[in-house]
């Protein structure tokens, strides 16, 4: 009886996916990209939506992993592979292994919440339309002075910039997660001295 | 579509409006801290996306990317510490019951 449950889920999340890139592909006559982009990118809100409205954190988690990935994916097809390979390691390898065991030490068995919004979610709901709509508007308004088509940057001539150009905030940066790691530290540490458990 | 600027900066706006929303009415505070890191990732997306339409600044998106990505780490560490610290002080992970400073 789950099993079949389980099975009509993959197919739903599968429709999802693939439904944008066949749309694209054939009825629109995009390229692949085009069908690439239009499928990550429905990947990627249905998961953050997700992120932001299911009542189970562990699977709010999860579903920020996706998130990523095809974030991750959207950054290959805007010809950035070396930002989605950081974005690999760094948020779905770092930040959300992070995040998990902070859920993990912060769930209390007595009551997982039962009221998963602020008595504020309705206006919070309509500010965040209000705020994508109004970018949408400014967005398309805006003439960027783009290139007709997307550059491909080759990862010496990144390399090359960010230790010539950019050592020195390279640098700042470093100095940023060793402070980081020692505050973590300092802060989540128990302290025995004043009050032993 | 995925040859145009503005596809790519009006999925970053609804990325980012997406994680406002979750800012402003999840109570549990590593869904906040989660809703921040998504609308980092909707900046992050909008410089790549600049990075690579914008001949001016081709290397330069991707370098900004890059540092925003370690400043997120650190972030997430500092809050995720903060979190937890109060957890063990008050028990709950929910915000709205962290009112000492109300009473």
């Amino acid at each position: 009886m789950r099993a079949w449950l389980y099975l009509l889920a993959a197919a739903i999340a599968g429709a999802i996916i693939t439904t944008p890139a066949l749309l694209v592909y054939v009825l629109g006559g995009g390229t692949v990209d085009d069908a690439l982009f239009a499928s990550l990118a429905t990947l990627m809100l249905v998961s953050a939506l997700a992120v932001v409205t299911m009542r189970d954190i562990i699977r709010c988690g999860l579903a920020m992993i996706v998130s990523f990935l095809a974030l991750a994916g959207i950054y290959v097809v805007a010809g950035a592979p070396l930002v989605a390979a950081a974005q690999v390691i760094v948020y779905i390898g770092a930040i959300s292994v992070l995040i998990l065991f902070a859920i993990m030490l912060t769930q209390s068995k007595a009551g997982p919440a039962s009221l998963v919004f602020q008595t504020q979610a309705v206006p919070a709901a309509i500010a965040a339309i209000v705020l994508a709509v109004l970018i949408a508007l400014g967005v398309s308004a805006t003439d960027w002075g783009e290139a007709a088509e997307r550059v491909r940057l080759a990862t010496s001539a990144l390399a090359t910039v960010l230790f010539r150009d950019y050592v020195l905030p390279f640098e700042v940066v470093s100095v940023l997660l060793l402070a980081a790691v020692i505050g973590g530290v300092f802060i989540a540490k128990r302290e025995t001295e004043q009050e032993p458990d | 579509m995925a040859d145009s600027l503005d596809a790519y900066l009006v999925l970053a706006g609804a990325l980012f409006a997406i994680g406002t929303f979750g800012f402003l009415a999840r109570r549990n505070a590593i869904s906040m801290l989660m809703s921040i890191e998504l609308m980092l990732n909707a900046v992050n997306l909008a410089i790549v996306a600049f990075g690579s339409f914008i001949p001016e600044l081709k290397a330069d998106g991707s370098v900004i990317a890059l540092m925003v990505m370690a400043v997120a780490a650190a972030e997430a560490t500092v809050g995720l510490a903060i979190v937890i610290a109060i957890y063990r002080n008050r028990k709950t992970p929910l915000v709205d019951e962290y009112d000492a400073m109300r009473r």
